[in-house]
């Protein structure tokens, strides 16, 4: 269990400033959706999250030190990352990708464990895909790799999982799998979870918190009902939605407006 | 069980190869000039050893051509093959450039305007049991390397594909100098057989002394890349996912370079630039035995170390008495090796 505290940060790339005075807090076992259009900073608040980046200003505490005095080593050993896609230039099979994910934790010529082996077989049986273990990560589909890769996080027992899009290259079905597990992580071992997504209706059924981005700015943090409303979401995304209740579910369902030529003829 | 699985592979992979390696030297070592059957030199080496002594059934000077001559440059060779075919993996696993070979990033065109100078100088100096000519190819790759690092280095962070561009403009510029301190400088169009040697490459070991400079480096540098086995792993995924996993990837980053290149610059300083090996050896291996770099490590060098030593065996045997390039010999067989790979295993460039 761990806590993510993001005090006053501001970053920019070369080119212009992305975040402004960010300040939020992320309790252990919460389970965070970040929403915004896009380059709206979603991605960029996640590798300061990470600590890949270093804010211009501000500081980002892992329970309560600072991530930057904190070694790559220790930082990986608590935070776990799912980037929205990796290309792996040569052949390794599925179960040797999810093993890097216990990278943080090998000495250099020490050999891996029966007890890294274990990891990785249940990440692999967690993440339901054990039987690609021994086929190449290159010529697995779009939705295996991801599973590939949120396995390899998993292996790494984080206690902090920070997921970039992780449905952006998926169907439907690939979705709700990858969301569920996620969201039962969360619920059964507590693990901590902020995803940015784009899908706001997916986000308002896995997420318990939401929080709006727009150019670089908190626009709204708090429950799905609170933050999915039809002025904000206009507000932020400039798109004329209709927000009804999710049939099973109670909460917010986004219905898109759409703009004249959708429209069809009686 | 699969643990055990991985290290038995290992030590099967490792103990055939090595296998070949010796093979290769024994062979190597029986054919020249003259021609010393195995059995005798097989005697004299163990008479080394001390412990045996196997009566004399062979000339002295067939001893001396074995100990004095020949083997200092079969092993010289093996050297060459490990150093070169172990920068391959640690920069092609670095750059994640299934494109790339010891010499991306400018230590060729360094090494080779470093001898090219040295040959433009009138002195003539002995360092260790080296010329001149071998310590500037040394110090002209090494040179090079830094000046493309630096080069390439923005903010704090060396960028790979600022490196592999840096590489390409720095490495055209030398062999622009070069080739105008060529045409420019009469001494050196007078040695014009000695530069086109060190380009086309050449296993120029011709005393113990200098195995006993390059051995330890190119040893210490094949044990070196092994502690970075499991970083070059996570390098797979590039430099921020290696981040990820909690490598510190600048740090690294200049880690595996210099190991890279000291292992290149000991290898052209004694053989000119040999191209293919650094490139087509770790893909033979990766495609053989997998990317796992704790073996493509110890492998790919074993494996390198046989194909130099039979290339070399080659170059000297096939016209005698006219001795070919090596490099001619590696790049003959690399190259339509290589185009076998390319045909036939697509996916594994899709880049």
């Amino acid at each position: 269990m761990i806590d993510l505290q993001i005090c006053q940060v501001s970053f920019s790339y070369l080119d212009g400033l992305v975040l402004h005075n960010i300040n939020l807090s992320v309790n252990a076992g919460e389970i965070v959706g970040l929403l915004g259009p896009n380059g709206s900073g979603k991605t960029t608040l996640l590798k300061l999250a990470s600590g890949v980046l270093k804010p211009n200003q501000g500081e980002i505490k892992l329970d309560g030190s600072s991530l930057s005095q904190l070694s790559r080593k220790s930082i990986a050993r608590n935070i776990a990352v799912v980037p929205q896609q990796f290309h792996v230039p040569f052949a390794f099979t599925a179960s040797e990708i999810v093993m890097l994910g216990r990278t943080p934790f090998l000495r250099p010529l020490a050999e891996e464990t029966e007890a890294d082996r274990r990891l990785v077989n249940n990440a692999l049986e967690l993440v339901g895909i054990k039987e690609l273990a021994q086929r190449r990560f290159d010529e697995l589909s779009g939705g295996e790799r991801q599973k590939v890769i949120l396995a390899m996080a998993l292996a790494q027992q984080p206690k902090l999982l920070l997921l970039d899009e992780p449905t952006v290259h998926l169907d439907i079905a690939h979705q709700v799998e990858i969301l569920e597990l996620v969201r039962g992580l969360n619920i059964r071992q507590g693990l901590t979870v902020i995803a940015a997504m784009h899908d706001l209706n997916l986000a308002a059924l896995y997420f318990d918190r939401l929080i709006l981005l727009k150019e670089g700015r908190v626009w709204a943090d708090g429950a799905p009902s609170q933050v999915l409303t039809e002025a904000k979401i206009s507000e932020v995304f400039s798109a004329s939605v209709m927000v009804e209740k999710h049939p099973l579910t109670g909460v917010p369902h986004i219905v898109v407006m759409p703009k004249g030529s959708a429209i069809k003829r009686e | 069980m699969f643990i055990k699985l991985r290290r038995n592979k290992l030590i099967l992979v490792l103990l055939l190869l090595g296998g070949c390696l010796i093979a290769s030297l024994f062979l190597a070592s029986t054919f020249g000039a003259v021609a010393i059957p195995l059995p005798d030199i097989l005697r004299m080496a163990l008479n080394k050893v001390a412990i045996f002594d196997f009566p004399t059934t062979w000339r002295t000077v067939e001893e001396t051509i074995i100990f004095q001559i020949r083997l200092p440059r079969v092993i010289g060779g093996a050297l060459v093959g490990a150093a070169l075919a172990t920068a391959g993996v640690l920069f092609q696993g670095l750059l994640r450039n299934p494109m790339a070979d010891p010499y991306i990033i400018g230590t060729s065109a360094g090494a080779a305007l470093g001898a090219t100078i040295a040959m433009l100088l009138p002195i003539n100096l002995a360092f260790l049991g080296f010329g001149l000519i071998p310590v500037a190819a040394f110090c002209g790759a090494l040179a090079t390397v830094f000046l493309v690092y630096n080069l390439a280095r923005v903010g704090g962070k060396t960028p790979i594909i600022s490196m592999l561009l840096a590489g390409v403009v720095v490495s055209s510029l030398m062999a622009a100098i070069m080739a105008l301190l060529i045409s420019i400088s009469d001494r050196l169009q007078l040695n014009l057989h000695s530069v086109y040697s060190f380009l086309m490459g050449h296993i120029s070991v011709t005393s113990w002394e200098q195995i006993a400079v390059i051995a330890p480096l190119v040893i210490g540098g094949i044990i070196g890349a092994r502690f970075f086995a499991y970083h070059l792993n996570a390098f797979s995924l590039g430099e921020e996912g290696a981040s990820y996993l909690g490598i510190e990837v600048e740090r690294d980053k200049i880690l595996i370079l210099a190991l890279g290149s000291l292992l290149t610059a000991a290898a052209v300083s004694i053989s000119g630039l040999v191209g293919f090996v650094g490139l087509v050896v770790p893909h033979a291996v990766r495609l053989s035995f997998g990317p796992e770099h704790r073996l493509l490590l110890p492998a790919s060098a074993i494996a390198g170390g046989a194909f130099v030593v039979i290339a070399d065996l080659l170059a000297r045997t096939l016209l005698a008495p006219v001795e070919i390039p090596v490099g001619v010999i590696t790049a003959i067989i690399g190259a339509p090796f290589f185009i076998y790979l390319l045909r036939h295993t697509r996916k594994e460039y899709a880049f």
